[in-house]
């Protein structure tokens, strides 16, 4: 097996390495000085911080930098951020990047590509540095894949120990961070070194673009892998005073699966050595001043769950009805009411807009799926949204209690939403506010036609005989 | 509450237009004189004001009636309780889900694995299609409530419906001053809210509303003798076949009521009407119900109204012939020969149809209501149910208190007036008392009765007293002035020869049945709330220190298996689980409360009271993957499997002879500690309930594996399982549940 993957990345080294010599052209103009990444490896979210610094060799100013990805990543990329430094030591500041997918034609074994678009172009000689983060969801590979109730999770964490890049890299090291110190093996890459929970590939001079060298991390990870496959976060706005969210989760626990028996004995009485990847708990961070928080699932109520408020923040702590392990699904819904004042605000053109977090509000889990709809007002017009990540919109009627026209409702959705991706977006929409008594008119001629008819009937006597 | 007052205005305006239409435009000219209309108008109102207290009054029983059943919502939240309300909501989902036609076809195959059961064909389905109309209403008027919440309060809603019924009921037996109090009793009457609370979506909920209409347009159409009540009784008793199986009580009630009519020389054409044309009518709307069919004419549990209707026309015929003939000796020798061929015709029949097998015999159920020791005899599955168990005194107190003894009173009341519907309210309080006495769960049918009754007592009692105390006021108002007139004349010589008393002890009676009635109030308050609002899904307790303590293991497990099992996993538990696993647990189950096929039962009785691998044979034939039961041992509760495990025995022996209950006792001794029978300490139900048990500490102060629920320490603390393994056990170990292995490699 080893020998196999041994020979496996050699030959794709080599491939890669002769298509680097044809790619070669396109990308000589830059060359990264130093590159530094620090994978941390600590959660089932795998971040990946990389700094570059870049200098321009060629003659004519280069606008964008390039970072290549493996095809294989690119499903599991959740997040791409980057950021200039600006000053030295001290005043240091950050000032952040577009990046965007790109393509290029010649792009060697279907490498993927994101282009970090520069705020001044990069002149001829100077030089900058970049910091980059990604975020890697489903990157950890439990193995061995089903456990028993008393072992602890060993996962993989396949990379490469250079890194994948388009341009000749001088000099680059790479740090992992594992959550404890129990690492079963990793590949060696000399000069490699392990001390504690750090593990460090190189420095490693001089490699010319596209070199790759996989691999793998196989270390004891502990922390509870909390994948909602889907959540639709429903975001009802009433113009009298309330906004109201329902989350609908459907929640897994995406590690090692769970084998055999579960002993309730041993659960209890050991809780530090047995189930330790399982998890109980779940915190949800809510907006501040929250109001009629519910947690519930299809068949009911969960009792299990605590609600911690502060002027600043609202925390809700939820048990599912059982502890989650491996592969253990659990379904629920959480709703809460929030004032309508914090996150409705009009803009100057006269219309209205929701200012509210896109994400999850669960802590350090990684959503599949979500979609987050927003109701609006039943008689309003011409919704737009502004969201920070790209998604995918489009529009849905919705009748709820009295509607006649029924509510238009702005559907976002979007895969693979990591807690990064926790900020907030707007929807624009034009509102009436008559539309606001349509409903309880409505109310309040149904009852005064139920009087008169009343009112009628007793002064009307029906019968035929006298 | 503007809509209350305004048709008083109205009605006011009415009264003074209708006293002196004449007089108006001069109201109109001279204030003066308006006053002194308005004054009139004043006087003229006592009857509308009478109208507005009665209307209020229905009013404010007809919220107390909905809101005193919110209890368990209150406390604990909108949910549904017990075990077959968890069926009807199931089904209800479907109906709503895939309509009618789906739902009257339904074959449901998650059930009675791998039997199935034919839903539609088997049930009652008023309760679900009252409930789903709601639903349907509700969603057309746009109203966004889930199917859930409209179950959740069918009962309550239909509870508040029968105090109107009550009243009206009430109003027709006597008065309606009878008729208010009859509302108010029904609607608090623990006796009825013990199946009537919200979240209890039981067949029971919508059947005594329906029960009570039909008893009420039957006494109506008797008392009318007219076509219309009389249909629309036929009507009502079809929503009772639909709902519930408690329609046999009516079917044979009233031919007995018209039997009693018949012997006390009642007849009457107005009886003849009402009778035939609900029996008529009845029976044949009843048969649209699958469940029913042709029980009407095939059944001798029904035999008994088609022979008072065959009756009724001999009746009819007679007094016609005795119309015709003018010589009374002519018409004795006729009767003779008439009657005795009827009674000879009717009795081959019945013996022809009895034993060429057309008409079937009574069913055991119906047995055990004529001869309470039956079941216990000789279906042990109907005597298992604690339902069915012969009613203890203290629950009659329990259940009715204050009318228990008011109970008596109004029917000395009603025998002092009596009337045909009286003779009904008597027949109907005295026949369900008696299956009231047979079944704890048939209080129920008798609690309209004994609140209409008491009603009457309370009602006639109240009105006396309160005639004695207003008369001496009178009386002494008025002084030495003779009454003018006789009524007053006749007062004042009763009054003349009583003591000088009298008012103060009419006062002093008064006070003390007002009393009565708010203790009565309290005590209903009290059992509600302490009694019959758990939804015994969730438990809940105090803790040390006197905080509440929720014990939600059912739902815990159910959603296990629900999330974590495979689609198609059976599960194989007691029936009393069957129907929540499938509701909530959306797994198959072998058995389930519907008690239709007592074979099947017996097996999973002989599979828990066998020892492993001999259950484990059985389990592999019923392809059994994962078998549930339900361990009280560490929370004290009671109504575990161990404590119903006796009955599995008995169950699983009446049809495996195998299975012996002797070899389950000690010296006719149930136990579980160390004294207790081998085959006890080894079978599948013990190994499952106490499996890794004797590792845990319960109670401070007890050795390990000491049971709660039973106060002992357990016999067997080393148990080890051959064919299953522990899949999950809920957090306080009320639920637990096994994986059967597969069978072993043989290589």
């Amino acid at each position: 097996m080893e020998a196999h993957l041994r020979v496996r990345a050699a030959l794709l080294l080599s491939v890669l390495a002769l298509l680097s010599l044809l790619a070669r052209s396109s990308s000589q103009e830059i060359q990264i000085v130093n590159a530094e990444r620090r994978i941390d490896l600590t959660s089932h979210i795998v971040k990946v911080f990389l700094t570059l610094k870049v200098e321009n060799i060629g003659a004519s100013p280069a606008s964008e930098i390039l970072l290549a990805f493996p095809p294989t990543l690119i499903d599991r990329l959740a997040l791409v951020k980057a950021a200039a430094t600006v000053g030295k030591r001290k005043k240091k500041s950050y000032l952040p990047l577009d990046v965007n997918p790109t393509e290029l034609p010649d792009a060697p074994n279907g490498t993927k590509y994101f282009s970090i678009s520069l705020l001044n172009p990069l002149s001829a000689g100077e030089s900058a540095t970049l910091e980059v983060l990604y975020i890697l969801t489903h990157s950890l590979e439990p193995f061995p894949a089903e456990i028993s109730q008393s072992e602890s999770q060993l996962v993989y964490y396949r990379d490469s120990a250079i890194i994948l890049s388009p341009y000749h890299i001088k000099q680059q090291t790479t740090f992992f961070k594992t959550p404890s110190t129990k690492l079963e093996s990793f590949t060696k890459v000399e000069p490699t070194n392990r001390a504690g929970t750090d593990l460090k590939y190189g420095p490693y001079e001089n490699h010319p673009p596209y070199s790759f060298s996989p691999i793998i991390v196989h270390f004891e990870n502990n922390n509870p892998f909390a994948v909602v496959e889907e959540l639709v976060r429903e975001v009802e706005i009433s113009h009298w005073g309330s906004l109201q969210i329902t989350e609908h989760y459907i929640l897994k626990h995406a590690g090692a699966r769970h084998k055999g028996v579960f002993s309730r004995v041993e659960y209890q009485s050991k809780p530090s050595f047995s189930g330790v990847p399982s998890f109980k708990s779940l915190l949800a961070r809510l907006p501040p001043r929250v109001h009629s928080v519910y947690y519930r699932d299809e068949i009911g109520n969960i009792s299990s769950s605590h609600l911690r408020t502060d002027p600043r923040k609202s925390e809700l702590e939820i048990e599912p009805r059982y502890p989650l392990f491996g592969g253990w699904k659990a379904s629920f819904v959480i709703g809460y009411g929030l004032p309508l004042q914090d996150f409705l605000f009009e803009s100057p053109d006269g219309r209205r807009y929701l200012n509210f977090s896109f994400g999850c509000p669960l802590v350090e889990t990684v959503v599949d799926k979500l979609t987050i709809k927003v109701v609006l007002p039943e008689g309003s017009k011409d919704p737009s949204a502004v969201v920070p990540c790209s998604v995918e919109q489009h529009l849905e009627t919705k009748y709820s209690y009295l509607d006649i026209v029924g509510r238009t409702v702005v559907v976002l959705e979007k895969i693979n939403v990591v807690p990064e991706h926790n900020s907030p977006f707007q929807v624009y929409y034009n509102f009436n506010p008559i539309f606001m008594l349509a409903e309880p008119l409505m109310l309040v001629s149904v009852f005064f036609l139920l009087f008169i008819a009343s009112v009628a009937y007793l002064h009307v006597d029906p019968s035929i005989r006298k | 509450m503007p809509g209350k007052t305004e048709p008083i205005n109205g009605s006011v305006k009415l009264g003074s237009k209708e006293s002196s239409t004449a007089a108006m435009p001069a109201s109109l000219k001279k204030p003066d004189l308006s006053s002194y209309f308005s004054l009139k108008s004043l006087k003229l109102k006592t009857k509308q004001q009478e109208l507005l207290i009665r209307v209020s009054i229905l009013c404010l029983v007809y919220v107390l009636a909905f809101i005193t059943r919110l209890f368990s919502v209150l406390r604990y939240e909108s949910m549904i309780h017990e075990f077959d309300p968890y069926f009807n909501y199931r089904t209800t989902l479907y109906l709503t889900r895939n309509g009618f036609y789906d739902f009257w076809n339904w074959f449901d195959s998650e059930s009675w694995y791998p039997l199935g059961r034919i839903i539609g064909g088997t049930l009652y389905p008023g309760l679900m299609v009252t409930a789903a109309f709601i639903y349907w209403i509700l969603r057309f008027l746009h109203f966004a409530v889930h199917i859930r919440e409209v179950c959740v309060l069918t009962a309550p809603f239909f509870a508040s419906n029968t105090t109107l019924v009550a009243y009206f009921f009430g109003k027709e037996l006597w008065d309606s001053g009878a008729g208010l109090v009859a509302a108010a009793l029904i609607a608090i009457c623990p006796g009825y809210i013990s199946r009537s609370v919200a979240g209890s979506y039981d067949n029971e909920g919508v059947a005594i509303f329906a029960l009570l209409l039909t008893f009420y347009m039957f006494v109506k159409a008797v008392n009318t003798g007219s076509l219309a009540w009389s249909l629309a009784s036929a009507f009502g008793y079809f929503y009772m076949v639909s709902a519930w199986g408690g329609y046999v009580f009516i079917i044979n009630l009233i031919p007995l009521y018209v039997l009693v009519l018949l012997i006390t020389g009642r007849y009457s054409m107005r009886l003849y009407v009402a009778y035939n044309c609900m029996y008529i009518l009845g029976m044949l709307l009843a048969m649209q119900i699958r469940f029913v069919g042709f029980q009407h004419v095939q059944s001798g549990e029904h035999m008994a109204a088609m022979g008072v209707f065959f009756l009724m026309q001999v009746f009819y015929f007679l007094d016609w012939v005795k119309h015709l003939l003018s010589d009374t000796k002519l018409f004795e020798a006729f009767l003779r020969i008439t009657v005795t061929t009827a009674v000879g015709v009717g009795a081959i029949a019945l013996g022809v149809g009895t034993a060429s097998g057309y008409i079937s015999p009574w069913t055991g159920r119906f047995y055990s209501l004529l001869d309470p020791t039956y079941a216990k005899d000789n279906i042990p599955i109907i005597a298992s149910v604690s339902e069915h168990q012969p009613t203890a005194w203290s629950s009659f107190m329990f259940d009715f208190h204050i009318l228990l003894f008011l109970f008596p009173a109004g029917l000395y009341f009603c025998f002092k007036r009596l009337s045909d519907a009286t003779i009904f309210i008597v027949l109907y309080g005295l026949t369900s008392m008696y299956f009231a006495g047979v079944m704890v769960r048939l209080i129920l049918v008798a609690t309209p009765a004994v609140c209409l009754i008491s009603a009457i007592a309370v009602s006639a009692t109240v009105k006396n007293l309160t005639l004695v105390a207003r008369a001496k006021n009178k009386v002494a108002q008025t002084g030495s002035a003779k009454g003018s007139s006789s009524s007053k004349g006749s007062s004042k010589a009763s009054l003349d020869q009583s003591q000088p008393f009298q008012r103060n002890v009419a006062i002093a009676l008064l006070l003390g049945a007002f009393y009565l009635l708010s203790k009565y109030a309290t005590h209903c308050t009290w059992v509600t709330s302490e009694a019959y609002s758990s939804p015994s899904i969730v438990l809940a307790a105090r803790g040390a220190h006197g905080n509440r303590v929720i014990f939600d293991d059912y739902r815990e497990a159910y959603f296990w298996l629900r999330q974590n099992t495979p689609q198609d996993a059976k599960v194989m538990s007691w029936w009393d689980y069957g129907y929540q696993i499938t509701a909530m647990g959306n797994r198959t189950v072998i058995v389930d409360n519907n008690t239709w096929n007592n074979t099947h039962i017996a097996t999973v009785g002989r599979a828990m009271s066998s020892y492993e691998d001999e259950a484990y044979e059985i389990m592999r034939s019923l392809d059994v993957d994962y078998v549930l039961v339900v361990f009280g041992g560490v929370t004290g509760y009671s109504s575990d499997d161990i404590n119903k495990f006796l009955w599995m025995v008995r169950i699983g022996g009446g049809v495996f002879p195998v299975i012996k209950e002797p070899d389950y006792l000690v010296n006719g001794d149930y136990r579980v500690d160390k004294g207790a029978a081998p085959k006890m300490l080894n079978c599948l139900m013990y190994k499952l309930s106490y499996y890794r048990f004797g590792e845990l500490t319960t109670e401070y102060g007890k050795p390990p594996g000491y049971d709660r629920a039973r106060g002992v320490e357990i016999g067997n603390k080393d148990i080890k399982l051959e064919h299953l393994e522990e899949a999950f056990t809920t957090s306080n170990w009320i639920v637990r549940i096994y994986k059967v292995k597969p069978p072993d490699n043989r290589w």
